[in-house]
């Protein structure tokens, strides 16, 4: 827990942004909240803006109207190693897994931070090794070989190595076989119960109304909704509306 | 005809001269082309200007040579000044040219190599200087006085390259660079500073380049012209060994000079060139991504 953080205002604030793609524009004004140590799950069909949502918190891409808040404090426009360097892990869609570097040092690259004792950097690796055990025997075979949840693992462990306040995952249980699922679900928990705040953006409806503690619910680029997870049920009309198949 | 009259033909005494001769050139030409290879995978600049600073590093040689007495002194400083030069270069040349079309850091990089070579011919003139070599040693090799500065170039220039393979490998930094080569936004949201890193990374090829011109040197005369050549075959041994691939290019400068040499026996060293054109051309008709690079999925 950061203690010059007054407890009362949002770990994370998006406030009205508008971002553009080039000349599309994909977010019309997004605003929502995390707070600290908080589960949000943001929905929404495919395309509506959740992913350009994570992307602007991250600092990826620049909203040209509205602000971003990290702390309190406007993080609108930093580039992203440095919101890395405050606190805001990403685990992308694609996973983004470097190919060509072993699993260790994919989590090297969150390691090697100013500042980081060796024994500092050894807690952290044991930790990530010990919630996902199969990155610890893989731990010298380059990411790029390694199985779809696999990759998965250690692109959440990666970002664990930074010591987030928040995690954005984007999509983490896509692809993934039920096992997995409920393994990724677990990790949620282990990470919500350590102190550390997770947006998720999710298409696995149940998984996410279970995880979170509040859903947003985003379409054509504006959240439509927003409730606590406990007030919404797989099979509520709202969720029909913007999320139905 | 018999077969010992086939062996008897060959000239074995050439070849095994050439085949020294290959490897010392193709070694320097490794050292040229890494630098090269690492500016290009990690922010896709081809940088034109790689051969002015090969000449510049070999021209700061002349000079502190000149008053120190020192060719180590000499190789030492030449690289530093190089490196920190081309980091000033990247931070105001092409840092705010970052994601733009390629063809703007053609241009940056090809105007800054203008600027440099005629800065030397207004500061050197057109006269070649020498670089003395740091001893004159000679071993007899058939018919030929070899000397060992030519073996003491090749052996430096791999351990300079094994030093930096190493520091890529292992090193803090190097994890760096490599991360940000295979992606630079996840690279950037895992709080590797991404334009330090390019910087890094440009001052790095530079330092290399200025070695590689300072170790050169004493082979032939240091003008303002002597980065032309050197550029021109570290581009093909870039393409050929696979655009980005730094094992690749060194591959590709030994095979490729390996080839010159030994065309030469037979032809002018003029003409030998011609091999590498070939390797190029033959190269981009019927495997684009590099001859030593595996087939890539």
């Amino acid at each position: 827990m950061n203690p010059d953080a007054t407890p009362m205002e949002p770990l994370v604030a998006v406030e009205d942004v508008h971002t553009y793609y080039g000349k599309s524009h994909i977010l019309h004004g997004v605003s929502l909240h995390v707070d600290h140590g908080e589960v949000v799950g943001l929905l929404g069909r495919n395309g509506v803006g959740k992913s350009t949502t994570l992307k602007t918190i991250m600092g990826l891409v620049h909203p040209n109207r509205g602000q971003v808040l990290f702390a309190g404090k406007t993080v609108t426009g930093l580039p992203a190693h440095k919101l890395a360097r405050l606190g805001i892990g990403y685990v992308p869609e694609d996973r983004r897994i470097f190919r060509l570097l072993t699993v260790m040092e994919n989590l090297r690259t969150g390691l090697d931070r100013h500042g980081m004792s060796e024994t500092r950097k050894q807690e952290l690796l044991d930790k990530a090794f010990a919630y996902f055990p199969v990155l610890a025997e893989r731990r010298n075979q380059a990411g790029g070989t390694l199985s779809g949840g696999e990759q998965q693992m250690l692109a959440i462990a990666r970002a664990m190595m930074l010591e987030p306040k928040i995690i954005l995952l984007d999509e983490p249980t896509e692809g993934l076989m039920p096992r997995m699922v409920s393994q990724i679900r677990e990790i949620i928990d282990v990470l919500h119960r350590a102190g550390v705040a997770i947006l998720l953006v999710e298409q696995n409806v149940p998984l996410t109304l279970q995880a979170s503690g509040r859903v947003y619910i985003m379409e054509k680029g504006v959240v439509r909704h927003h409730a606590a997870a406990s007030d919404l049920n797989v099979d509520d009309a709202v969720i029909h509306q913007y999320l139905g198949v | 005809m018999g077969i010992e009259h086939i062996l008897a033909a060959i000239p074995w005494d050439k070849i095994i001269i050439q085949t020294v001769n290959g490897i010392v050139t193709g070694m320097i030409l490794a050292l040229i082309a890494s630098g090269l290879t690492l500016i290009f995978g990690i922010m896709d600049v081809v940088n034109f200007a790689h051969g002015e600073l090969f000449m510049l590093g070999a021209y700061i040689g002349v000079v502190v040579l000149a008053t120190s007495g020192s060719f180590w002194l000499a190789l030492i400083i030449a690289t530093l000044v190089v490196a920190l030069l081309g980091a000033a270069l990247q931070i105001t040349t092409l840092r705010p040219l970052l994601g733009r079309d390629p063809l703007t850091t053609i241009l940056a990089t090809f105007g800054i190599s203008l600027v440099l070579q005629n800065y030397a011919l207004w500061q050197f003139g057109p006269v070649a200087r020498k670089i003395q070599e740091p001893f004159t040693g000679y071993f007899t090799l058939f018919y030929l006085e070899y000397p060992w500065y030519r073996l003491l170039i090749a052996a430096l220039s791999a351990a300079i390259i094994g030093a930096f393979w190493l520091f890529l490998k292992y090193g803090k930094y190097g994890v760096w660079i490599r991360a940000t080569t295979q992606d630079r936004v996840m690279a950037e949201a895992m709080g590797i500073p991404v334009p330090w890193v390019h910087t890094g990374a440009f001052a790095i090829g530079a330092g290399m380049a200025a070695a590689s011109g300072v170790l050169f040197g004493p082979l032939v005369g240091v003008n303002h012209t002597m980065g032309l050549d050197w550029i021109l075959k570290a581009f093909i041994v870039v393409v050929v060994g696979g655009m980005g691939s730094l094992g690749g290019s060194i591959a590709a400068s030994i095979f490729i000079s390996l080839l010159e040499a030994y065309a030469s026996i037979w032809a002018s060293p003029a003409q030998a060139v011609i091999v590498s054109f070939v390797v190029l051309i033959l190269t981009l008709l019927f495997r684009p991504t590099g001859l030593f690079v595996p087939t890539p999925k």
